[in-house]
């Protein structure tokens, strides 16, 4: 990964076997040159065949997919180049799952990460019973998305849905039928996102911030600073290698999304009867696994592969300059 | 799915497609990985093996339980696992069922295919085993001939045998007819719409402007296609394809009456605006928040299943308005992949016997499609205990012999599917009335790609 992890936290030191290896055997034999040069190569290689295998090559086989009209189930398939790709980028319903998906990334994510961040130093002050707040932050993480997206749908139920119902105690007697218009399902999805991710972030934040030096904020609350100029003049700052890991890690994390508009769709991928959830990932299945056109549905994974880098940078450059430093 | 990939940005994409399908496995069936592994292990003590049928369908879906269990009890060395995967066959069974047949694992020993799969399912003779070479060729004289010829493949062999179809009738609930001052006898309530679909909808604004915490129908996509069965059978029996297989959405009368009610019926506030064979469509039967709905002899079983005991009794049968139609019925097949091709045959071939499909009947109503059962008088005398003893067996019974057979094309299931969305859209609001058509024709259209 190209995200820049470094903080103030030490690197271990380098392993000190090796050195003392070197002196019980002969500094030029064979092996010992093979265990020296061969062996590190060896030892991560596990990490690197795995990922040739479910990685890479998934990859490059969705290429050559993607240049593949295939028929229906059992058809055969012919090479068409890049036919897909052209035809794609002209499918409004393609640009549709695209605008969902950004917009549902956006309406989640944005929220997420700043109501992470609060938390997140929240957290980091003296609080009564520390550890047991820390671990209830984390505790959406460990339940199944679907279990989530489940029930949330049940909750953003037209007819008998506790939102509804709130919103009925409130005076609001018109029932809103969630998943029929763009904004209401989006927010909903948005909502099932946050509260399974919320805490994720906020922990990695504190972790971030229980690295900064105390010397710091003791210097700068001898030279006045008040709370609040610390956390924007030294916290965001000095955190800032982690918001991007967290930043990146949720651009691909939504632009991805898949399990709770499924779920929230019935089980369909079709994300609505217009498709005004459909994400990318739902549209990729309809296509390959719905619809059977399976060059197609690779054409667009690739499109999403594009997307996300796409949807990286940009976050990158927003991300640089957080806290205004160098 | 979020924050979960850190391999990087190349996995996560990667991934998509994978995870997709884990996902949407798993969402089918629980289960069906070990469809037929288990048999080959055994197999070295009594020969004992253990046959997977795969079905669909809400409720007591195929009325196979009572079936199953006489099977079982009479062949202890061929158990057969009973497997429900899903209500909806379009969209969740059928996808799944060809990815299985595809990739040559998943797929039961036994399937059930609805008459939406059968056009692809006849075209890709790869998947299923000829039934021929079992001698099943001797079920010929039980079928009608239309039943049995859906079931000969485009190589000319036998791959599946016909289980139920699908005669047309309305349910409803007579406390709540009750409720609207309508009357609550079957035969009157017959009469009410005996001149046809108008009256229909002249009963629900009665109905209608008496109560308010049910509406009259329970979704446009079900009255949409009772409507639209009702019409092919005047229109050359074809609905989505003509029998070239060329798409005939926007040029088939009997779609454009089909959807024309279907929009007058919504436009006149009478639907719950549910999507049927979903989790809110379930949810309606038992929270009483419609009080008709088109069912085909299927539908039965998807009504009580459904509904369950509480509302035992409270159901009725009605007439349909606008004569008969052919919604629905099934086929089962073997596919290639099973292990036990022989006992399969034999199973599917019990299932669609005449003894099997009057079981099938008595326990969710399906209608049997093979004449000795039809010419039944256990059936013409038949009573539904759930549907206030309805006399479904004089009410489907004349009805069955003559139905016509609807010719639907390969690519059927999925321009269905999207179609109805749009009917579904157009009903809950998210596509205007007015562009509604347009966009049918459209979603049919591509669909067909």
């Amino acid at each position: 990964m190209s995200v820049n992890l470094h903080t103030q936290r030490a690197d271990p030191a380098p392993p000190p076997s090796r050195t003392g290896r070197r002196h019980t055997r002969p500094p030029n034999s064979f092996w010992s040159r093979l265990d020296l040069k061969a062996m590190p190569y060896f030892l991560i290689s596990p990490y690197f065949l795995l990922f040739a295998i479910f990685g890479l090559f998934p990859l490059v086989f969705t290429l050559w997919v993607s240049m593949q009209d295939y028929g229906l189930a059992g058809g055969e398939a012919s090479f068409t180049g890049l036919d897909n790709y052209t035809k794609l980028l002209a499918d409004t319903d393609f640009w549709n799952a695209v605008v969902n998906t950004v917009g549902i990334f956006v309406l989640a994510t944005v929220p997420q990460l700043v109501l992470a961040l609060l938390l997140a130093n929240a957290l980091n002050k003296r609080l009564r019973g520390r550890l047991f707040i820390r671990l209830g932050v984390l505790l959406p993480l460990v339940t199944s998305v679907v279990a989530v997206a489940i029930v949330f749908t049940q909750l953003y139920g037209r007819d008998f849905g506790l939102f509804n119902w709130l919103l009925d105690a409130l005076g609001v007697d018109k029932h809103i039928d969630w998943q029929s218009a763009k904004w209401s399902s989006w927010t909903a999805i948005a909502t099932m996102v946050d509260w399974r991710w919320t805490g994720y972030n906020a922990i990695i934040y504190l972790a971030g911030m229980q690295t900064i030096p105390r010397e710091l904020y003791e210097a700068a609350s001898i030279d006045g600073a008040t709370p609040r100029r610390q956390f924007w003049s030294i916290t965001l700052p000095m955190i800032r290698p982690t918001i991007m890991f967290t930043v990146f890690v949720s651009t691909i994390g939504g632009l991805t999304l898949f399990a709770e508009p499924v779920m929230f769709a019935s089980n369909r991928m079709d994300g609505g009867t217009t498709g005004q959830f459909q994400t990318i990932a739902m549209y990729i299945v309809e296509q390959g696994f719905r619809n059977f056109d399976y060059g197609y549905a690779a054409a667009a994974a690739w499109l999403l592969f594009v997307l996300i880098l796409l949807g990286v940078a940009i976050n990158y450059t927003f991300v640089r300059r957080i806290g205004g430093a160098k | 799915m979020t924050n979960k990939a850190r391999r990087g940005k190349m996995l996560a994409v990667a991934s998509v497609m994978t995870a997709a399908l884990g996902v949407t496995a798993a969402c089918s069936s629980g289960d069906s990985g070990d469809t037929a592994g288990s048999a080959g292990t055994s197999s070295a003590a009594a020969e004992k093996i253990t046959l997977t049928l795969q079905t669909f369908g809400g409720g007591t879906n195929f009325g196979y339980k009572a079936a199953v269990e006489k099977w079982n009890a009479d062949h202890p060395n061929v158990q057969v696992k009973y497997n429900n995967l899903t209500d909806s066959f379009e969209n969740v069974y059928w996808p799944q069922m060809l990815q299985w047949l595809q990739s040559g694992t998943g797929a039961g020993d036994v399937v059930g295919i609805d008459e939406g799969g059968m056009g692809l399912a006849k075209a890709r003779p790869q998947f299923f085993t000829d039934l021929g070479q079992y001698g099943l060729q001797s079920r010929q004289a039980d079928f009608p001939a239309w039943k049995w010829e859906n079931g000969i493949n485009s190589e000319g062999k036998l791959f599946a045998l016909g289980t139920d179809v699908g005669g047309m009738s309305i349910c409803y609930r007579t406390d709540l007819f009750k409720k609207a001052g309508l009357p609550t006898d079957r035969d009157e309530v017959s009469k009410l719409w005996s001149g046809g679909w108008d009256d229909f909808i002249k009963a629900g604004q009665d109905f209608q402007a008496k109560v308010k915490d049910a509406k009259f129908v329970d979704s446009v996509n079900t009255i949409y296609n009772v409507v639209l069965s009702q019409e092919s059978a005047k229109n050359g029996n074809v609905t989505y394809f003509d029998k070239d297989q060329q798409l005939i959405v926007d040029k088939n009368p009997a779609v454009k009456t089909a959807f024309d009610f279907t929009q007058k019926i919504s436009q006149a506030g009478l639907t719950a605006k549910l999507q049927n064979f979903t989790d809110p469509w379930n949810t309606g039967f038992v929270k009483s928040q419609f009080a008709t709905l088109g069912c085909p002899g299927w539908m039965l079983g998807v009504v009580s299943g459904t509904a369950g005991d509480e509302f035992k009794g409270k159901w009725d049968v009605a007439t349909v308005p606008g004569g008969g139609g052919n919604w629905g019925g099934s086929w089962l097949a073997v596919p290639k992949q099973s292990k036990h091709p022989k006992e399969a045959a034999e199973l599917a071939s019990y299932l669609t016997s005449p003894e099997a499909q009057l079981m099938a009947f008595k326990e969710g109503g399906n209608l049997p499609s093979t004449i000795p059962a039809q010419d039944n008088p256990e059936l013409q005398s038949a009573t539904n205990e759930y549907f206030n003893n309805a006399p479904i067996g004089k009410i489907f019974g004349p009805s069955i012999k003559s139905l016509q057979p609807t010719f639907l094309g390969e690519k059927h299931a999925q321009v269905k599917r999207e179609v109805e969305q749009v009917v579904t859209g157009m009903d809950q609001g998210s596509v205007p009335y007015a562009d509604a058509w347009q966009k049918f024709v459209e979603a049919g259209q591509k669909a067909a790609g």
